[in-house]
């Protein structure tokens, strides 16, 4: 049994929370070079030579990327084998967004649902943690903006309504969001599973890194015949017209129920920002 | 072809009318921040008849909640907030003398027909280009609701603020046109 004292966990959440919000990982720099190679949209190539000027200022002078440093979503996963020893796991990954929103001089944005009253220290974030093989514990820090959670979309579908029916509300939702989610965007979609699992699909697509293959051919051919379809709306970086619609969709798929056919389309802007941190 | 106009705040009819969707705006002058909670309190303030904490007439209006500033820097990052959220409370500003808002995403066909009305502009900044803008801005200060927080009325001296004329006051929209020309 390995010992993780959760003091290195609030330090380890406190830090990626900063980076995550400085820096813009090199698959979406990447992704965003293309676009400003390959933008047709004389207003749409300006956007892309913009984000490639605002990554470069929020790297180099530590301003966040986007002033929206997001709702803090933290994936844990914990090996069996390690014994978390200090205190609370959870107050522990509070405990550093909290440093991390602080002493970095990002945005708190989150607050009471109702009397919208900030809480102050962007507190509390979103925890999923899962049980792994092994004596590691991994965190993925992941700020969310709002813009672009605000546009995202479950669908419980009649079995049905089939692939077409995924096709059709993949880019219907991409289509009504238009320029509010900060296009180009990255769109994960989550098929199958229950209500909130499609969601969670859908999340944690968003984090394979951008570029990269589905590893089953079939789901890779429906990533990239979704991304045509999206790419062919026409909205464009910022919705001013254009060719980058979105940058890349992923998919997550897992088996539902008999009855059901979940989706859930979660939009990213191109701020897509998550840190990885290995224990 | 799209132009270049530079601007300077307070904006006279004459400086919107001349604006045509598309064209690449730099702004310079004092303005103002708000988001939703602002504006609800902007809004409460005129149904109550009582009178504002700052003049509308030819001023410009920016959708941001800016991050906190460093030591020694004037603001944080300070991209756009989505406007949607603020149409239920634009025509009434509009009517105020407002002549420029600046944020990013689709306004509603009221506030679009109230542009046309008030002789009103609609710019887009970059959304998500946060730190890119704030090297626009020169000076912040809190004006009114520092209970806010980041979403209180800040005063900013901005420099070539980078924008984009998304309607102009003949109705026009930029979102439609640009989808229209690049659609398959």
């Amino acid at each position: 049994m390995r010992e993780i004292n959760v003091q290195e966990v609030t330090a380890a959440v406190k830090q990626a929370a900063m980076t995550a919000n400085f820096e813009l990982g090199a698959d979406m720099l990447r992704a965003l070079e293309k676009g400003a190679r390959e933008e047709e949209s004389p207003a749409g190539q300006e956007v892309f030579r913009q984000l490639l000027e605002n990554a470069r200022i929020a790297r180099e002078k530590r301003i966040p990327i986007c002033q929206d440093c997001g709702l803090t979503v933290v994936f844990a996963e914990l090996g069996q084998e390690v014994h978390l020893v200090g205190g609370d796991f959870n107050e522990a990954v509070q405990e550093g967004v909290r440093q991390g929103y602080q002493a970095g001089y990002l945005r708190k944005s989150l607050c009471h649902p109702l009397t919208r009253k900030n809480t102050g220290d962007n507190t509390p974030a979103v925890i999923y943690t899962t049980i792994v093989p092994g004596d590691q514990l991994k965190l993925m820090v992941v700020p969310k903006g709002g813009g672009s959670e605000n546009m995202s979309r479950v669908f419980m579908l009649r079995p049905a309504a089939g692939l077409a029916g995924i096709k059709e509300k993949v880019v219907e939702t991409v289509r009504d969001a238009g320029a509010n989610p900060c296009p180009p965007t990255i769109i994960g979609v989550g098929i199958g599973g229950t209500f909130e699992q499609a969601a969670l699909l859908a999340k944690k697509a968003l984090l394979r890194e951008v570029g990269s293959q589905h590893p089953d051919p079939e789901l890779a051919a429906l990533e990239q015949e979704l991304l045509t379809m999206i790419n062919n709306l026409g909205i464009g970086p910022q919705g001013l017209g254009g060719r980058f619609t979105s940058l890349a969709v992923h998919i997550n798929l897992m088996p539902c129920h008999i009855a059901s056919l979940p989706v859930a389309v979660n939009v990213q802007c191109h701020a897509s920002r998550h840190q990885e941190v290995v224990l | 072809m799209t132009t270049t106009v530079k601007l300077t705040t307070p904006l006279s009819d004459q400086d919107v009318a001349s604006l045509w969707i598309g064209d690449k705006v730099l702004l310079s002058g004092v303005i103002y921040t708000a988001r939703d909670a602002a504006h609800k309190r902007l809004i409460d303030l005129l149904n109550a008849g009582q009178e504002l904490p700052l003049e509308l007439q030819g001023q410009v209006m920016y959708y941001v909640g800016p991050s906190p500033a460093r030591p020694g820097q004037a603001i944080g990052a300070a991209g756009p907030t989505t406007s949607y959220r603020m149409d239920p409370y634009t025509p009434q500003l509009l009517a105020r003398g407002l002549k420029a808002m600046i944020g990013k995403g689709k306004r509603s066909p009221e506030v679009i027909e109230a542009m046309i009305k008030y002789r009103a502009v609609y710019l887009g900044a970059t959304g998500g280009a946060g730190a890119l803008i704030s090297q626009a801005i020169k000076e912040a200060q809190v004006l009114a609701y520092e209970d806010l927080g980041p979403e209180a009325i800040h005063r900013l001296v901005v420099e070539d603020f980078p924008a984009i004329v998304i309607n102009d006051c003949q109705g026009h929209d930029l979102y439609e046109e640009g989808i229209k020309k690049y659609a398959r």
